[in-house]
């Protein structure tokens, strides 16, 4: 396989990851205010995503330091080109990782609980409208620079990329909760879920099915639609686990779809022959085959102790208050 | 302003204000994990009162760190998008190498240190905090090699029209490298003992807490004694690196306007930019020669010589960073820091041997002492990349040529004007935090069955 490709597929697979893992953060933060009665539910709720979310978080500053690192030109355009989205998704990030830490140390949380759910909001949404504008093409100039504005950004097809990656967001951070917690927190977030998934399985087939292109997509597509049925059965039938796998796979199949059809761009120009494609936005093979070998050793390393904190807090938070 | 100002304007803002927090996790990283090593050996309640306290202002301190590093991570792409295409062959090797290496790392264990005191057993909870420790330092050397290569680019060819990776093993072993990275961490443990110190202080003026304080005192003030001749060492070598390296930035600093065998190491200068040379000059004769070449009659090249040199090297152009700007921003860094390290030394003295200074006026001057090394950190930084301008690659990229050319002046008036907002907003909330949970003290890890809510959500 050529180095780009390697590349391509492993800027994927961390855009996955800090989906999978950010985007249950996300949800909790998005549901927060509709499942946390009291205080002390609130906070079992927070403390479900305490010990990872920032870890979750890396995944994403991974991401871009690959990009920057793989494909440079990428790199570039698009945080040049997704100038004020990018902004307000920086001013998000910003404020809900300090309203995290910061809550349980403050008199009154909420302040802190408006800013984190507001803060998992925006960038869930906003990543959808990215992503969406990625698979449908940019307007670029011969010198790979953006030049339509922030309303190129927000026409329709992405805005339901947008919705479709908030309702995913959301659901996969229902099904999180049902799967952390017990009594009545658990019961709520599992009602929840199973109210999201019918908007969730529409509008997310619906967006896929528009951006989706080439062949392998639809396997993609199919693999989608399976996690999300398995999601709403498993969570209908009290069986929290298989529900999670189920939304995890779900969000995977939804960021390979778009990443499948994206193939071989990775930032398609509404005139192709301006796009940057795998092979004119990559480093030197030096540098990829340099970057190869530190992926090689440190992912495994990374996945290991990432999947050991999971395992060791395993265990469900319960009822209303919990030290 | 245009673009390019408030472009950089940004970068410096949101960069200076990251690094306020950056060189207190680091110092403050390694001392908590050492505070917790004793109380793992001893068993000392004392030293988990310590651990929980200064592990406490620690957290609140690497929020703002994590938060603004995110910013960092992305505005090379927002508002340096040429310069990202140019570099990033380069540059983006070791950023990725931080994240993959040291943020998951970092970030990872040190929730794993938060919410594991009951989770996991005592020595593996210990290495958790040593884990984040060793991440946040490491993430530190492969950031200041990717700075270093702007300071010194080297294992790089130019190949259509862009810096390409030749040798990554010579990136990381930059000698800029090699002497930066001694020095921010040095640096890093100033600001940790002047913070552990000022805030110890507070308690001792009133006798709070003697127990967990005076030792917590005399911790710091060791810790930036040591720190205080690492930084020393490492300024010194990273000055004749420099003086090599990049002879203008080392000669603005100096106000060094010709070239000058035996110069004199320049106290207090007023210079005439316009003209090129200085109304008033007080030096401490041989001396920057001395600190330049190691000899007392060492050639140093001057500013004026330096810009004739660059014209004919690299074209017509001003090759002068802003003279008064790198000269004071030099000295002060200097000067600040060396007032934090007789600090240390002067509250070594006054606390010998079981000692208390009466008054209230060394306890003052050690809480007004945290602000020291914070702002010597700052300007050593506002030097530095100051002091390489009008190059952001030196020798390679202008800054003016790496600024995003999709970039409008409404777009980054807006992102500098809402970070600048929020990033005051934030310092004020920190600040409050910090002072709250100071005025709490250490003593509530005295009742065993308490829930420890400063460390729980």
């Amino acid at each position: 396989m050529e180095l780009t490709t390697v590349w391509f597929l492993l800027i994927a697979v961390l855009w996955t990851g800090y989906f999978v893992l950010e985007g249950f953060d996300f949800g909790v933060g998005i549901l927060l205010p509709f499942l946390g009665g009291g205080d002390g539910e609130r906070r079992t709720i927070v403390k479900t995503i305490g010990p990872v979310w920032d870890g979750n978080e890396v995944w994403l500053l991974v991401a871009g330091g690959a990009t920057f690192a793989a494909f440079p030109e990428w790199y570039a355009t698009l945080f040049s080109g997704f100038y004020l989205p990018l902004f307000l998704i920086l001013l998000a990030l910003i404020v809900r990782g300090v309203a995290l830490e910061y809550r349980g140390k403050s008199d009154s949380t909420k302040g802190w609980d408006r800013a984190f759910f507001w803060g998992s909001l925006g960038p869930a949404l906003l990543w959808g409208v990215a992503f969406a504008n990625m698979v449908r093409g940019v307007p670029l100039d011969a010198d790979h620079e953006y030049t339509g504005t922030l309303f190129t950004l927000l026409n329709p097809f992405a805005l339901l990329g947008g919705l479709a990656m908030l309702l995913l967001c959301t659901q996969h951070g229902a099904v999180f909760l049902a799967l952390r917690t017990t009594g009545e927190l658990r019961k709520g977030a599992a009602r929840i879920a199973a109210a999201l998934a019918p908007a969730t399985v529409v509008v997310v087939l619906v967006f896929l099915l528009m951006a989706r292109a080439g062949v392998l997509s639809w396997v993609a597509v199919a693999v989608a639609a399976v996690g999300l049925a398995v999601a709403l059965i498993a969570t209908l039938r009290g069986r929290d686990g298989w529900a999670f796998t189920g939304s995890a796979v779900a969000i995977a199949a939804f960021v390979a779809t778009l990443f499948t059809s994206m193939w071989p761009n990775v930032l398609p120009a509404l005139d192709p022959a301006n796009s940057l494609t795998v092979t004119n936005a990559a480093s030197s093979p030096y540098t990829l085959t340099v970057m190869t070998w530190v992926a090689a050793v440190f992912t495994p390393v990374v996945l290991g102790y990432q999947a050991w904190t999971y395992w060791v807090f395993r265990r469900r938070l319960t009822g209303a208050y919990s030290a | 302003m245009d673009v390019l100002d408030l472009s950089r304007w940004q970068f410096g803002i949101t960069t200076v204000y990251h690094f306020l927090f950056v060189p207190l996790t680091i110092g403050l990283s390694v001392i908590v994990a050492g505070l917790q090593t004793a109380w793992y050996r001893t068993g000392k309640q004392e030293y988990l009162r310590m651990t929980r306290f200064w592990g406490r202002l620690f957290l609140i301190n690497f929020a703002m760190g994590v938060v603004t590093g995110i910013v960092q991570e992305f505005q090379f792409g927002m508002n340096w998008s040429d310069y990202s295409r140019f570099v990033g062959d380069v540059f983006g090797a070791p950023l990725a190498m931080e994240g993959l290496i040291a943020f998951f790392m970092e970030s990872t264990f040190l929730g794993l240190w938060i919410f594991g005191w009951d989770k996991l057993p005592k020595k593996v909870h210990l290495a958790t905090i040593w884990l984040a420790a060793i991440g946040t330092n490491i993430s530190a050397y492969f950031i200041l090699a990717a700075n270093s290569w702007m300071q010194h680019p080297v294992g790089y060819r130019i190949n259509n029209g862009r810096a390409e990776l030749t040798d990554i093993w010579a990136v990381l072993t930059n000698s800029t490298t090699l002497v930066t990275f001694p020095h921010v961490i040095a640096g890093g443990f100033l600001v940790a003992g002047a913070f552990v110190l000022g805030v110890s202080a507070w308690f001792l003026m009133r006798r709070r807490e003697v127990d967990v304080f005076r030792p917590a005192a005399r911790l710091a003030m060791v810790v930036s004694l040591v720190a205080a001749v690492g930084v020393s060492l490492s300024g010194h070598w990273q000055a004749q690196i420099m003086t090599e390296q990049q002879p203008m930035k080392m000669a603005a600093a100096e106000a060094l306007w010709d070239d000058e065998s035996s110069a004199g190491f320049s106290l207090f200068a007023i210079g005439d930019v316009e003209n090129g040379r200085n109304h008033v000059n007080l030096q401490i004769p041989y001396g920057l020669s001395l600190l330049a070449t190691n000899t007392l009659d060492g050639k140093v090249e001057g500013i004026n010589d330096i810009q004739e040199r660059y014209q004919a090297l690299y074209g017509p152009g001003d090759y002068r960073p802003v003279v008064g700007l790198a000269y004071w921003s030099f000295r002060l860094m200097i000067g600040f820091g060396m007032l934090s390290a007789l600090l240390a030394l002067a509250g070594l003295w006054l606390t010998r041997r079981g000692r208390l200074p009466a008054g209230k006026w060394a306890y003052r001057l050690a809480m007004l002492g945290i602000g020291l090394p914070f702002v010597a950190n700052s300007l050593g930084w506002i030097f530095t990349e100051m002091g390489r301008q009008p190059w952001t690659v030196f020798g390679l990229m202008r800054t003016a040529a790496a600024v995003s050319p999709g970039a409008d002046v409404p777009s980054v008036a807006i992102t500098l004007v809402g970070f600048t907002l929020v990033y005051a907003v934030l310092a004020v909330i920190e600040v409050r935090l910090l002072l709250k949970f100071i005025k709490r003290g250490a003593q509530e890890e005295l009742e065993p069955e308490a829930p420890v809510p400063a460390l729980s959500y």
